[in-house]
């Protein structure tokens, strides 16, 4: 089995990883993490770093883990990265952080998770930060 | 008129409401595009250019002032959070700025790169009051021939000394002399590079050049490479400092002002060489040598103050000998020109009022940079967030109706176009752009000065060396030319002696961490080429 986690630097990003690697514990599951930004902005903060990235890459291998680490930097928008991913890795399930925003700021800004939930072939696990 | 009631009437005009509006405007602005890698205060005047038209010269000589100042503190504040110079003077407060940042010390390294500015800058200004009148006065009693060498030295050393290759600045300065020769001979009328276009006859417009070079020669560049690996900015609170750290900085801001306001004033100055210098010295004065390399906050402290003394002192030359010598002095220069007053010696005399406002703005833009800065930085870092493709997008929509409302014509988008391609391409290729900016500026003056002398001397080339100013100028203008000859045969004579050229191996150190930081980063600047000036010229 593979799951697909759509990996940000903030809280929601962090539960959904915490979900993802419970998830794959159980079902002895591939675990890709998926952590992009469209790189048009010089700094972008949900775009994690080098050490963020080996803390992440230390502690799946710690538990022993099955794991791949994704940083796509390709133009697209997050949604689109985790949904790519999911289907050229065949996955059986995605996990996604959900973020409190009003329904005037997803009507403006849209939504990742909302894109993800739609367009997905497998099932999605929505999780909240703690 | 002595100088200080003159820049208390300079303080009277800057102050009324619609001119203090325009300083604000001009500051924020200014703060905006330092901080924005790649975009440069040269680059907002010359786009700013066609919309001050409507204003008064006086209020739009102050915005400008303005923005000049804010580039400088806005490009700490990127070289700090993101170890990314955000202007070319400021790539050496990115070795210890952002060392420190990391080390948890970014509101220090902030609160000293602010009030370090504002120390120097208001020095600065004050020397720049005292100076300007007293080069004017010389400079009056120059003769064409003088004024030819001098412009000559300008060019020659803004070429040669800046910028890593001498042969890139060169062919940079040649573009540059050759599209200020397009148009009409002012002295026989005949037509010069128009290729039969009567279009070209009035010459190329400096607005449309300024903007095709920077704006958009720019917007290519990062278009071409538009996805980056994004990177994370340090969170940082209120910039403040502690009483150690305020000890610890006060010295080297004095001593950076003392290295940057002359390295300004000289024709060949910009503001990199003495922040490097200013570096080094603090390295190696600093009673915690030991914190070099690790964020040491006199290696901040210096060079910020440098590079805003050096901002004040290049306009000395500026407004005192109408000779420009960065690229935002040099569109502030077409400014004058394109408002119809006439930059040189007799400035101070014929715009008295709107020069000694331009100065008092300086010490008011001063001001609220301090103001603007100090508590605001992290607002000013997270412009950085922008997606860069609505950023350019707007800033070639600017361009091109900036281009177009310069004289109405369509053809002018075309010299837009093809001149913003030959940006892209000298960005491409490694061409400094400051060269070719002052070779268009300053061309047609510098031919201006020699058809008069030659005519004076009716056509006598020994006229070019009749005074003896000029004379020692031509010496100096030798030697720089000759140095990099000479330099080979002291080398080959004395092959074992290395040491022999101190000034040399002092400057290779400064000269390699420059180029780590950049090579890390985005080409340092727009505005000036490629920034970090490779120190072979400080023998």
């Amino acid at each position: 089995m593979t799951i697909v986690v759509g990996y940000v630097p903030t809280p929601e990003g962090e539960a959904a990883l915490a979900q993802a690697i419970a998830e794959a514990r159980k079902s002895n599951s591939r675990l890709l993490v998926i952590n992009s930004s469209k790189g048009d902005a010089l700094v972008d903060n949900r775009y994690a770093q080098e050490p963020e990235i080996q803390s992440i890459e230390d502690r799946l291998a710690n538990q022993g883990i099955d794991h791949v680490i994704k940083q796509p930097v390709r133009g697209h928008d997050a949604a689109l990265e985790v949904l790519d991913a999911a289907e050229e890795h065949h996955a059986d399930l995605i996990v996604i952080g959900l973020r409190r925003r009003t329904p005037v700021g997803k009507l403006i800004l849209g939504s990742t998770s909302q894109r993800i939930l739609l367009e997905a072939d497998c099932p999605v696990l929505a999780v909240k930060a703690g | 008129m002595d100088v200080f009631s003159s820049l208390m009437d300079g303080f009277a005009t800057a102050l009324t409401p619609m001119n203090f509006l325009y300083a604000v405007i001009g500051v924020v602005l200014g703060t905006a595009v330092g901080v924005l890698p790649g975009l440069g205060p040269a680059m907002t005047v010359a786009l700013l250019l066609p919309v001050t038209y409507a204003l008064e010269p006086t209020s739009a000589f102050i915005m400008f002032a303005g923005i000049y100042y804010g580039g400088m503190y806005g490009g700490s504040t990127t070289s700090i959070l993101l170890n990314t110079p955000g202007e070319s003077s400021s790539v050496v407060t990115a070795i210890e700025g952002n060392k420190m940042a990391k080390a948890g010390r970014a509101a220090q390294a902030l609160a000293t790169a602010a009030i370090g500015s504002f120390v120097a800058g208001t020095i600065g200004t004050t020397l720049l009051a005292v100076c300007a009148p007293i080069v004017v006065q010389f400079a009056v009693s120059l003769g064409s021939p003088s004024y030819f060498a001098i412009m000559v030295l300008a060019l020659l050393a803004v070429t040669a000394v800046l910028g890593s290759s001498r042969l890139r600045g060169f062919a940079s300065l040649g573009l540059g002399l050759a599209i200020g020769l397009v148009g009409m001979d002012s002295v026989t009328g005949q037509q010069r590079l128009t290729f039969g276009m009567p279009l070209l006859a009035d010459g190329l417009d400096i607005v449309v050049v300024a903007v095709a070079i920077f704006a958009v020669g720019e917007a290519l560049w990062v278009a071409a490479h538009l996805r980056r690996t994004p990177m994370n900015i340090i969170p940082v609170g209120q910039p403040w400092m502690g009483k150690d750290d305020w000890k610890r900085s006060w010295k080297p801001w004095l001593r950076g002002t003392a290295f940057g306001f002359p390295f300004g004033a000289l024709p060949a100055g910009g503001a990199e060489i003495p922040t490097f210098l200013s570096y080094v010295t603090e390295k190696r004065l600093s009673k915690h040598p030991e914190e070099f390399g690790h964020g040491a906050i006199e290696g901040v402290a210096g060079p910020e103050a440098a590079n805003n003394a050096a901002a004040a002192g290049t306009l000395t030359p500026m407004l005192a000998l109408g000779l420009p010598t960065n690229a935002t002095a040099a569109v502030m220069l077409a400014a004058f020109t394109s408002y119809g007053i006439q930059p040189g010696p007799q400035l101070f005399a014929s715009e008295g009022p709107l020069v000694w406002a331009l100065i008092a703005s300086l010490f008011i833009g001063n001001f609220l940079l301090l103001i603007i800065n100090l508590p605001l930085a992290p607002v000013w870092a997270k412009l950085l967030q922008l997606p860069r493709p609505y950023l350019y997008a707007g800033i070639l929509f600017f361009a091109t109706l900036g281009a177009y409302s310069v004289n109405l014509q369509a053809f002018d988008l075309v010299i837009l176009l093809v001149l913003g391609a030959l940006g892209f391409m000298m960005r491409r290729f490694g061409l400094p752009v400051l060269p070719l900016i002052l070779g268009v500026i300053l061309g047609p003056r510098l031919e201006g000065q020699l058809r008069k002398t030659l005519q004076l001397s009716a056509g006598n080339p020994a006229g070019l060396w009749s005074e003896a100013i000029a004379v020692g100028i031509w010496v100096i203008v030798a030697i720089i030319l000759l140095w990099p000859l000479l330099l080979k045969l002291i080398r080959r004579n004395r092959p074992a002696r290395s040491s022999l050229l101190p000034a040399t191996s002092g400057a290779t150190e400064p000269r390699e961490v420059s180029g780590s930081v950049s090579h890390a980063s985005h080409r340092a600047d727009g505005s000036s080429g490629d920034g970090h000036s490779d120190g072979d010229g400080d023998g």
